[in-house]
């Protein structure tokens, strides 16, 4: 009489179909990726039940921190250029070849435009390190409002703007950032805001 | 970490044929599946999902003649005074009483939503103070759209108003 043989299962199992999912979601992710670009200062928004998405090009940002800094940035690395080119000509600041194309591609700044040329000379973690002053906005020296009307002449019909602001920030710098943006008869702009999940009353 | 397991140690065989070792097929994937799994929660977690939302906002143009200016009677007129402590002052027209209410579900979206019941042709006139936050204009503005409200206007605090947040009465003035 032969023994029953127990047929003993291997206990490891068939993980290919797994390794292809995951592989697969790895994939997509990385591709889908878009880090962060860099900030100049961390900024919590407010909660909004807006769901107007922000446009991702011909879009400038006016940052009001906490601490109630203004600070400035627009996509688009051509027009970044141009805008600082006519920026160095209305305030009579030079600038190399070389902090043109820094200024190309780093994100916000916050600094008046007569620093900007040894602000850019800094690489980007030296920069990050720097506290950035803000950008004069106030009546008696208003660079904001050269920024925005230069940036908006890289791109008259379609740049939109858009006012991020940090929850906690004092009205009163907002006031000024407004004011500044219906001096230049921009009346309609967009506000930067978190999803906030709540009860909608119902749409008539 | 990365090793490949192989069946069958086939050391100590003592004599006989010399086989032909038979390799397993099979390649022990744990270690990939641990790579793949930490990259994969590695970019789940950095991709930033683009949360960020606007709300559109279009202000006033400034008005300087006087015939452009829009006149409303002044019983149409709800002003909102967003003050200091997230608190919200509000008074009919140009004469107090004035109440406090806040930015709860209760506060100023119950308000909002009777007065308009009350009076169709609303219009409300929201003046931050120098001393309320950004997020206290947020949140109105999105009071005004979770209630559907479709005359309303962000304007300047004015002395007028401080007197009668004091308690006195305000001017004729005109409003815009």
């Amino acid at each position: 009489m032969g023994k029953v043989k127990v047929h003993r299962k291997s206990p490891s199992i068939d993980m290919t179909p797994m390794v292809d999912l995951a592989f697969l979601l790895v994939t997509f992710f990385m591709l889908t990726a878009a880090f962060r670009p860099p900030e100049p200062v961390a900024v919590d928004t407010p909660k909004s039940e807006s769901e107007i998405p922000l446009p991702e090009s011909n879009r400038m940002i006016i940052t009001v921190a906490k601490d109630g800094k203004v600070f400035f940035d627009m996509d688009n690395q051509p027009n970044r250029k141009r805008m600082l080119q006519d920026m160095a000509e209305k305030y009579g600041v030079n600038f190399t070849n070389d902090q043109l194309n820094h200024f190309g591609v780093m994100g916000g700044f916050g600094v008046p435009i007569r620093q900007l040329p040894q602000f850019l000379d800094l690489s980007p973690d030296e920069q990050a390190q720097v506290q950035q002053p803000g950008i004069p906005s106030d009546s008696v020296n208003n660079e904001l409002a050269d920024w925005v009307v230069y940036a908006r002449l890289t791109n008259p019909s379609k740049m939109r703007i858009a006012v991020k602001g940090d929850r906690d920030s004092n009205y009163k710098i907002v006031k000024q950032v407004i004011a500044t943006l219906i001096d230049r008869r921009i009346l309609r702009f967009n506000l930067i805001t978190g999803l906030e999940q709540g009860e909608q009353i119902e749409k008539k | 970490m990365a090793e490949i397991s192989e069946s069958g140690g086939g050391k100590g065989k003592k004599g006989g044929k010399v086989r032909a070792k038979k390799q397993s097929t099979k390649v022990d994937m744990t270690p990939m599946v641990d790579l793949a799994f930490l990259l994969l929660t590695f970019f789940i977690l950095t991709s930033t999902f683009n949360k960020s939302k606007t709300m559109e906002v279009t202000m006033p143009d400034k008005v300087t003649k006087e015939e452009e200016q829009t006149k409303i009677n002044e019983n149409d007129i709800l002003n909102l005074v967003l003050g200091e402590n997230d608190k919200i002052y509000y008074w009919v027209g140009l004469t107090p009483p004035v109440e406090t209410t806040n930015y709860s579900k209760d506060g100023v979206r119950k308000l909002l939503l009777e007065r308009i019941k009350a009076n169709p042709k609303l219009m409300i006139l929201i003046k931050p103070k120098d001393e309320s936050r950004y997020n206290n204009m947020v949140d109105i503005l999105d009071e005004m759209d979770i209630t559907q409200m479709k005359r309303y206007a962000i304007v300047e605090f004015t002395a007028d108003d401080k007197t009668i947040l004091a308690g006195g009465t305000g001017q004729e003035t005109t409003q815009q």
